[in-house]
C-alpha cells in the first residue's frame, strides 16, 4: 500500500505542552518494537474521523530517536485547519485507536558537516529539537537558536533549557527579542550547516540571509510542511482505473483520490518529498500548485501535480491514474 | 532550492563534450565570482592564472580576494604571475611549487568562514589535490568552482600499491611508486582528487599496448 509500512498503534499517554500544543505518545498494539530513526523524521497519522479518514504528518521527537516501545510526536492546534489537528486535540484519549507510517526523513542532520546551527520557530521546534538531541548525544557542535510568540507558547523551553544549557538561545517576541540571523551567520567556521524550520516566512527571511551571506546551497537545510488549503471543488476523472468524483471544498485532491478506492502514492503529504507526483492529461482550469517540490518552470508547464497540497481551480482535471 | 546553478549548467555543457560514461569524471566550469561571498581565495596553477584574470579583472570581488599562485612545474615562464600582481586583488601569493601552495591553503582556510568561495584552475592534477585539500578542510563542495587551464595530465592512484603518481599524461602508464604498468581509468576519487589506475597486464604480463595521451 501507500505510505510505506504502517503500524496499528494506540494512545498510550497525551500532555499538554502548552494550551495549543499536545504531545501524544503511541505504543504498537500487539506490543511489538518501534524502529529507531534519525533526528529530523516524521511519520503520517492515520486516523478516523468519523465523517472521513485523516492524514497528517508529524515530526518524530527527539525523546524516542531509539524507537522501541513508542513513538512521541506534538500536535499544534491548527487555527487554519481543515480540522485533523482540532480532531486530535478534541478526540484522541488515552486507548484511542490509529496508524503510523514508518519514519521518513527528509530533514536529516547532514552527518559530514563539522558544527550544525539549528533554527527553529514555534512549532517547527519538532523536528529541530530532535537534532539537538542526536547531536548532544553524538558530543558534536551545534547551537540552538528558538523563536516564539510568548512563553506560554513556547511548548519544550524548559526542557531545553534543562537539557542544552548555554548552547539553547530563547528569543520571545513578547519580550521584544528578535532573532538577528545575521549575527548567528556571521563567522561561523567552514563546514557548518544551517537548519530552520518554522513558519513559512521565517524560512524563507533565514534562508535569504544565509544566501545573502555567502553560503552554498548544500549547507542550507528547511523543512516546510504545508498544511494544505482547501479550495473550490472541482470535477476528477481518474483515467486509468475509470473513476470520476468530485474533490470537494475541504477536501484535498489526495484525499478525494484515497476517498475514491485508488491507492495513489505518497509519503510525507506536505508538499516536500515529491512521492505523489502525478501526471496531469486534461485540465480544465488553472493548476493551482502549492507544493515546494516542483521547480517554478515544471509548475509552469503543468504535466504533473502534486496531489497532496495542490489542486484545480476550474471544472475538470484528469489524471493518469 | 532545485534550479541548476549556473555552475551545474556550465558542467552539463561540458558533458555533452566529454562523452565519457564515468559519472565521477569531473567535470569543469568557467570561474565567475560569487557576489555574494564574503572573502574569495583563488588557486592558480601555471596557465590556470589566465582564467583568474579572465573572470576577475576589474571585478568588485577583487577587494576581498586572495590569490595564491604556483608556477607550472618546470616554467620559467613569470607573464602568469606579473598578470595576477596587475589585479590587485586584497593578498597574492606566489607558491615555490603546489605542495608549497597546498601549505598555504591549509593554512588560509583553518581560519576561513562560511561565505569564502573557492576559485581553483590549472592543470588537471593541481585542481584534483587542491580541491581534495579544501574538502578535507571542511568546505562546501558547492562553494568551489574550477576551470581547467593547461595540461590534461591526471594524479593517479594505483589501486595495487595506493601509491600516487602525478602529471600523468597518458594512458597506460607506470606507477612511480611499484613500477606496474597502469591502465587510467575515467573512474574518480573526489576524496583522493585521483583517478584509478588498474594492473594493464595482469593477465598478460609484457603486453602493454602502445599509450594514449588524454585529451584536452
Amino acid at each position: 500500500m501507500s505510505g510505506g509500512v504502517q503500524y496499528p498503534v494506540r494512545v498510550i499517554e497525551t500532555e499538554a505542552l502548552s494550551p495549543t500544543v499536545k504531545r501524544l505518545r503511541l505504543a504498537r498494539r500487539d506490543g511489538q518494537a518501534l524502529p529507531p530513526y534519525s533526528a529530523g523524521s516524521h511519520t503520517v497519522l492515520t486516523l478516523d474521523g468519523g465523517t472521513r479518514l485523516i492524514r497528517n504528518a508529524y515530526s518524530l521527537l527527539g525523546s524516542t530517536l531509539a524507537g522501541g516501545a513508542a513513538y512521541e510526536v506534538a500536535v499544534l492546534r491548527s487555527p487554519q485547519s481543515r480540522g485533523g489537528s482540532a480532531f486530535i486535540h478534541d478526540h484522541l484519549t488515552v486507548g484511542t485507536a490509529l496508524n503510523l507510517s514508518a519514519p521518513i526523513n527528509l530533514f536529516p542532520v547532514n552527518r559530514t558537516a563539522r558544527r550544525h546551527i539549528l533554527v527553529a520557530g514555534g512549532i517547527g521546534i519538532t523536528p529541530i529539537a530532535a537534532m539537538a538531541a542526536e547531536l548532544a548525544a553524538l558530543d558534536l557542535p551545534f547551537e540552538l537558536h528558538y523563536a516564539m510568540r510568548d512563553t506560554a507558547s513556547g511548548a519544550f523551553a524548559a526542557e531545553l533549557t534543562a537539557r542544552h544549557g548555554d548552547r539553547l538561545h530563547l528569543y520571545v517576541s513578547e519580550r521584544q527579542e528578535r532573532l538577528s540571523v545575521r549575527d548567528i551567520l556571521d563567522r561561523q567556521p567552514l563546514g557548518t550547516h544551517l537548519y530552520v524550520c518554522g513558519p513559512e516566512r521565517m524560512i524563507e527571511g533565514v534562508l535569504a540571509d544565509a544566501r545573502t551571506a555567502g553560503w552554498p546551497e548544500s549547507a542550507l537545510h528547511a523543512e516546510r510542511f504545508l498544511a494544505p488549503d482547501g479550495g473550490e471543488p472541482f470535477a476528477l476523472r481518474l483515467a486509468r482505473s475509470g473513476i470520476s468524483t468530485v474533490v470537494g471544498e475541504h477536501e484535498t485532491l489526495l484525499e478525494a483520490i484515497e476517498a475514491a478506492g485508488v491507492d495513489a502514492p505518497y509519503l510525507c503529504r506536505g508538499g516536500a518529498c515529491g512521492q505523489c507526483e502525478t501526471r496531469v492529461l486534461v485540465a480544465d482550469g488553472d493548476l493551482l500548485h502549492a507544493d515546494h517540490y516542483l521547480t517554478d518552470s515544471q509548475k509552469s508547464c503543468g504535466q504533473t501535480i502534486m496531489t497532496c497540497v495542490s489542486r484545480l481551480r476550474g471544472r475538470e482535471l484528469v489524471l493518469d491514474l | 532550492m532545485r534550479r541548476p546553478s549556473p555552475d551545474r549548467l556550465t558542467s552539463l555543457r561540458d558533458m555533452t563534450m566529454q562523452p565519457t560514461p564515468i559519472r565521477s569524471r569531473p567535470l569543469y566550469g568557467t570561474l565567475a565570482p560569487v557576489r555574494q561571498a564574503t572573502r574569495h581565495i583563488v588557486l592558480a596553477e601555471g596557465e590556470g592564472a589566465s582564467a583568474v584574470t579572465d573572470a576577475f579583472r576589474g571585478h568588485d570581488a577583487l577587494a576581498r580576494t586572495s590569490i595564491l599562485f604556483s608556477p607550472a612545474p618546470r616554467s620559467a615562464d613569470r607573464r602568469p604571475a606579473t598578470d595576477l600582481a596587475s589585479l590587485s586583488c586584497e593578498a597574492l601569493h606566489v607558491a615555490s611549487g603546489v605542495e608549497d601552495l597546498l601549505a598555504e591553503l591549509a593554512t588560509t582556510l583553518s581560519s576561513a568562514t562560511m561565505g569564502t568561495r573557492l576559485y581553483i584552475s590549472g592543470s588537471e592534477d593541481f585542481i584534483g589535490r587542491a580541491r581534495s585539500e579544501a574538502l578535507q578542510r571542511g568546505i562546501d563542495a558547492d562553494a568551489i568552482q574550477t576551470e581547467h587551464r593547461g595540461a590534461p595530465t591526471r594524479r593517479v592512484q594505483c589501486v595495487h600499491c595506493k601509491g600516487f603518481t602525478d602529471g600523468v599524461a597518458a594512458s597506460p602508464t607506470v606507477c612511480s611508486q611499484c613500477g606496474l604498468y597502469l591502465l587510467v581509468r575515467d573512474h574518480y576519487s573526489r576524496r583522493l582528487g585521483a583517478f584509478m589506475g588498474v594492473c594493464i597486464d595482469a593477465e598478460a604480463p609484457g603486453e602493454i599496448p602502445p599509450a594514449e595521451a588524454f585529451g584536452a
